[in-house]
């Protein structure tokens, strides 16, 4: 190996530009925590660069709030999110290994036509989808944000090429030969290989379906079940309530903190894995 | 404590039409069960519901009714419940008004009140001014006529100001809702900014300088010159044209929508006043971040035109100087802002509690009289209402003493409300925003009105044209 | 996979059995809603005031007044806000990415930096609009602070200007993306054989001249499949606009994107409109799905896939 040659100049240019966007990228959620711990009446006064020793006040005013409900909006967040996470991982694994370790007639059409609707916007539906969920009943629920996740394309083409890199199919023809049936093989073979691939997915879609707005927006009616971004939402639109807005930054940062919490302890694994399976070699 | 606040649903207009949506599935929805309803006049106590649901668009409604209902027993932590002497228990559904939300919401509730168990039915509803008519309609029949409740308007609610009478009747005339409050305004001014510029801070003499819009306008130039704005913004002026309109801004039955003369008078109005600086430029619109500061005691805001919740709800929380700072005088052309219509919802299995909560808020002078006192509400009650403006117990000391019912009072007797129709809210709101533009020089007159005929023709799919006056 | 042809004849069954939840999935939840979307743009149907009005055939009708509409306009607001966001976002990446790869350069704390830069793309869309709302406002804190700093006398208005509602819808996309493109383009950079660069090396080629010479055409295929699914997470931009505007897209609804425009017309029932509306975007995303297509089918396994999920807000 060759000693490289150290650039010094462009070194440094390196750490001003990263200071500067680190800078960018966290220099809003600073200001958000120090407002998020002044009261209204200090806000009002103008920007300080010092937190205040208000926070457990308005933690509380969130917290007691029934018309915005936070907190039982971040429960039905986590309900939705973590349900369809794991259905939509489990499933895109299974229409993976099927498309890969089976063969027949409709294969080829099946695994085109997943790929042509890879990328079809949601939204597109959209309309047919809001009078479908009426009339089966769904409207108001959170079945309709859970369920669909089960077809979810772009987790299906990752799981694929995992299982193409990973899994070698004279695993699967051994564990036939052990009297091993399908589904066993696949959830006590299968599954564990694909682990990494099963740990991201299931990451980033917690976190999708968790920031998503547009379709949660359309289905619940109720206060009791609406999800996290459309109590923001809300706040955006309800002009009353910048009548506190210590309450506000409150809201906000409880609206984001899980998620940044989360992040922090596992964010070796989530930035290893934007790539994983997919850039490579 | 967020109360009235969200009453002000006309200051800024968002596109979601969803406000007109549901009043057909009303239809459907309550239709039916009217007759039963009707007949649970009287009925015994003992086949009431368990659970009152109240929807509404803020906690106002929940605090007026802690303060009188004499049944009351408690209220949990998070305001949602509100549990009765009797066990019976009140469920508080609050959704914004903004952006047609709550009545989304509303609506979406109506429509499954056939359906919907005993204790899921809708049992009282709140209306504003702004879209109370297109729950009154007698076709939808989705507000319970009183006399069906047992309440007969003209002798129970005889001391209610008439125009809250005729505001919560349907096109019959029959009264289907019932108000605590009805809400005239006034001009709202800081002390200091008047004695700085006029020698003296006199309700009296104030009152001369602000009495009709060209002295106004005088008066704006005086200020001026001494570095004060007259108001924040044109959005606090839109409600003294805007309830002057002659004639509603959709006829029944018809489709295109009229911009009344008086709105063209605030478009042009507005836009001079900005540009001659009696406005603040940075504020757009109210009940904003904006809006609040500038009732703070750093800015340069003479005045604002409020009714009395807005002196109690908006301005004295925002304020940050010392007591007694503002004093109330008449405003340059009399207006009504606001005012929460109780109604009984068709289909309601508590037909008892909700005659006594109606009566309790609406017709009981004594309690109505508490509330003008402990909440500065300006209450539906014409005796009263005379004896408050005489009675020193009535005076502020955040005006610095001053009895603002003695102001209050005359405008209210005299307030005519302007013609309603059910596509108000949506009108106000995107007339407001499309203007809004306009006035700050982002687009042309022309541009603002087609960005208006595209809004509202979105929000309302039926409407099919614009009619501008002039 | 030829080979396992006749291995697994028997099995077959086994295929479909295990295809079946996602297909069906996708007919009930996609397909139906997607024929429903298209049929009834063929309709005059919506709810107003007491009535609901259709649905009533009207042929392409919809169609005509969605054309006499602003709704080109409004992909122009879209294309244009992308750009804003998507153009530094790229160029940022790239320069970030090559940093981080070039051994030349003694950087520490890459992984801090890594973790930082891709915070904020984990933030709710809607909640870091919201928050923009606050800061940005005409007495907020940023206001606040170029005031106290000397740097204007009179608090701006960010949100009253066309070009200052575009550049904070800009500014939050670049913020939320360009940690993503980034490492994307990272990992990208570091497939290429570290032979060629050091052949290069000795032959004596500046970083600038092996950065166009090798390192770009080297990651092309990533950088077309970050554009191309950037265009299409662009396509469907909602969260951000909608929420720091309020839905109105204001000033003059130049920040009103495509799918506000819809959410517009599902909001006042209007499905007729909204099928219509559907069935255009429809087409334009179908184009660019083609694209896709052709791409991941060219190259298979050399194809992040991640990216696509999020879409929802992607710029």
């Amino acid at each position: 190996m060759k000693r490289h040659r150290v650039k010094i100049g462009e070194t440094i240019l390196a750490y001003v530009v990263l200071a500067i966007l680190s800078f960018l990228c966290l220099f809003f959620f600073y200001i958000l925590i120090v407002n998020s711990t002044r009261s209204h009446a200090d806000l009002q006064k103008g920007f300080s660069w010092l937190p205040g020793n208000y926070f457990l006040e308005n933690l509380k005013n969130v917290a007691n709030d029934g018309s915005f409900p936070m907190f039982k909006g971040i429960l039905n967040s986590l309900i939705v999110s973590s349900a369809s996470a794991a259905l939509c991982t489990y499933f895109s694994a299974l229409t993976a290994y099927g498309l890969y370790a089976y063969n027949f007639r409709l294969k080829k059409f099946a695994f085109t036509f997943i790929m042509a609707i890879l990328v079809m916007p949601t939204q597109v539906t959209a309309m047919g989808f809001l009078r479908l969920v009426t009339k089966m009943g769904l409207y108001d629920t959170l079945w309709p944000l859970i369920i669909p996740s089960i077809a979810s394309p772009a987790v299906f083409y990752f799981m694929y090429s995992y299982l193409k890199s990973s899994l070698p199919l004279s695993l699967v023809e051994a564990a036939r030969i052990d009297g091993s049936g399908e589904f066993h093989t696949f959830n006590r073979i299968v599954l564990p290989i694909m682990k990494p691939a099963i740990a991201v997915q299931a990451i980033f879609s917690f976190v999708g379906s968790w920031n998503n707005y547009f379709v949660p927006a359309l289905i619940i009616q109720s206060k009791d079940k609406m999800t996290v971004p459309i109590l923001i939402a809300t706040l955006r639109g309800a002009d009353y309530m910048n009548f506190d807005m210590g309450k506000i930054y409150m809201m906000i940062m409880v609206a984001i903190v899980p998620i940044i919490i989360v992040y922090l302890l596992l964010s070796k694994y989530i930035i290893a894995g934007i790539t994983l399976g997919g850039v490579k070699e | 404590m967020n109360e009235k606040k969200s009453r002000v649903i006309s200051r800024r207009s968002f596109l979601k039409g969803a406000g007109a949506v549901g009043a057909a599935s009303i239809l459907a929805a309550c239709g039916g069960s009217d007759s039963t309803a009707a007949s649970g006049t009287g009925a015994e106590a003992s086949a009431e519901g368990k659970v009152i649901n109240i929807y509404s668009w803020n906690d106002e409604f929940r605090t007026r009714l802690e303060a009188v209902y004499s049944e009351v027993a408690s209220t949990s932590a998070d305001g949602t419940v509100t549990t009765l002497k009797d066990g019976t228990e009140i469920h508080w559904i609050i959704n914004p008004n903004q952006d047609g939300v709550y009545q989304q919401k509303l609506d979406e509730a109506l429509l499954n009140q056939a359906s919907g168990s005993a204790d899921d039915k809708v049992d009282i509803f709140l209306s504003e001014t702004d879209y109370v008519y297109k729950y009154t309609d007698a076709e939808a029949d989705v507000a319970m006529p009183l006399t069906d409740l047992g309440i007969d308007p003209d002798t129970d609610l005889a001391d209610q100001y008439p125009f809250t009478k005729t505001t919560a009747s349907d096109q019959n005339g029959v009264q289907r809702g019932s108000t605590w409050q009805c809400c005239p305004g006034l001009l709202v001014y800081r002390r200091d900014i008047a004695k700085d510029v006029f020698g003296t801070d006199d309700p009296a003499t104030v009152g001369e300088k602000v009495k009709d819009w060209d002295t106004l306008k005088a008066t704006a130039e005086e200020l001026k010159a001494k570095g004060y704005f007259t108001f924040s913004s044109y959005a606090d002026t839109f409600r003294l044209y805007g309830n002057s309109i002659s004639q509603s801004w959709v006829t029944p039955g018809d489709t295109v929508c009229k911009v009344d003369q008086q709105i063209m008078n605030w478009i042009s109005d507005s836009k001079e006043w900005l540009d001659a600086g009696y406005l603040d430029k940075t504020v757009k619109g109210q009940f904003n971040d904006d809006w609040n500061k500038a009732m703070g005691s750093a800015s340069k805001v003479f005045a604002f035109l409020l009714p009395a919740w807005g002196i109690d709800f908006t301005l004295a929380p925002n304020w940050d100087g010392p007591e007694g700072s503002w004093a109330v005088t008449n405003p340059p052309q009399e207006y009504n802002w606001g005012g929460s219509y109780i109604h009984a919802c068709t289909g309601t299995d508590n037909i008892e509690h909700v005659r006594e909560i109606i009566l309790a808020l609406t017709s009981n002078k004594d309690n109505l009289l508490k509330i003008s006192k402990d909440y500065m509400d300006f209450t539906n009650t014409m005796s009263g209402m005379r004896d408050a403006a005489t009675d020193d117990g009535f005076c502020s000391s955040f005006l610095g003493g001053q009895n603002a019912y003695e102001y209050f009072a005359p405008v209210a007797e005299n307030i005519k409300i302007a013609p309603l129709s059910s596509y108000d809210q949506g009108c106000v709101e995107l007339i407001q925003n499309a203007f809004s533009d306009y006035f700050q020089g982002n687009v042309d007159y022309n541009r603002a009105k087609e960005n208006f005929e595209t809004a509202i023709k979105e929000r309302y799919p039926d409407i099919t044209a614009v009619e501008w006056a002039e | 996979m030829k080979q396992t042809k006749q291995k697994h004849l028997s099995y077959a069954k086994w295929g479909y059995i295990f295809i079946i939840p996602f297909f069906l999935s996708f007919f009930i939840f996609s397909m139906i809603p997607l024929v429903d979307t298209i049929r009834y743009s063929f309709y005059e149907y919506y709810r107003s005031g007491i009535k609901e009005i259709g649905p009533t055939f009207i042929g392409l009708e919809n169609y005509k007044s969605l054309l006499e509409s602003d709704m080109l306009k409004y992909a122009g607001n879209t294309l244009l806000l992308w750009l804003i966001g998507f153009i530094p976002q790229i160029v940022i990446a790239l320069l970030l990415a090559n940093w981080f790869t070039d051994m030349r350069l003694k950087i520490r704390g890459k992984q801090f930096f890594k973790v930082v830069i891709y915070l904020p793309n984990l933030i709710m869309a809607s909640a870091f609009a919201m928050l923009f709302f606050a800061l940005f406002s005409n007495s907020g804190p940023i206001n606040s602070i170029l005031m106290s700093l000397g740097l204007t006398s009179e608090p701006i208005d960010f949100m009253g200007t066309a070009f200052g509602t575009r550049a904070l819808v800009g500014l939050m996309n670049f913020l939320m993306w360009f940690g993503n493109t980034t490492i994307m383009l990272m990992a990208a950079i570091m497939g290429i054989s570290p032979e060629i660069f050091e052949a290069a090396e000795l032959d004596g080629c500046g970083s600038v001249k092996r950065f166009f010479s090798i390192t770009l055409p080297l990651i092309r295929p990533i950088l077309a499949y970050t554009l191309i699914t950037s265009i299409i997470g662009g396509l469907q931009m909602f969260d951000v606009p909608q929420i720091l505007t309020n839905g109105q897209g204001t000033p003059d609804r130049t920040s009103m994107t495509l799918i506000m425009f819809l959410n517009n017309h599902l909001k006042s029932r209007n499905y007729g409109m909204a099928g219509a509306l559907s069935v255009f975007l429809f087409v334009v995303s179908g184009i660019l799905c083609f694209i896709v297509y052709r791409m991941t089918n060219g190259s298979d396994d050399a194809k992040p896939v991640r990216e696509k999920q999020k879409g929802g807000s992607k710029a």
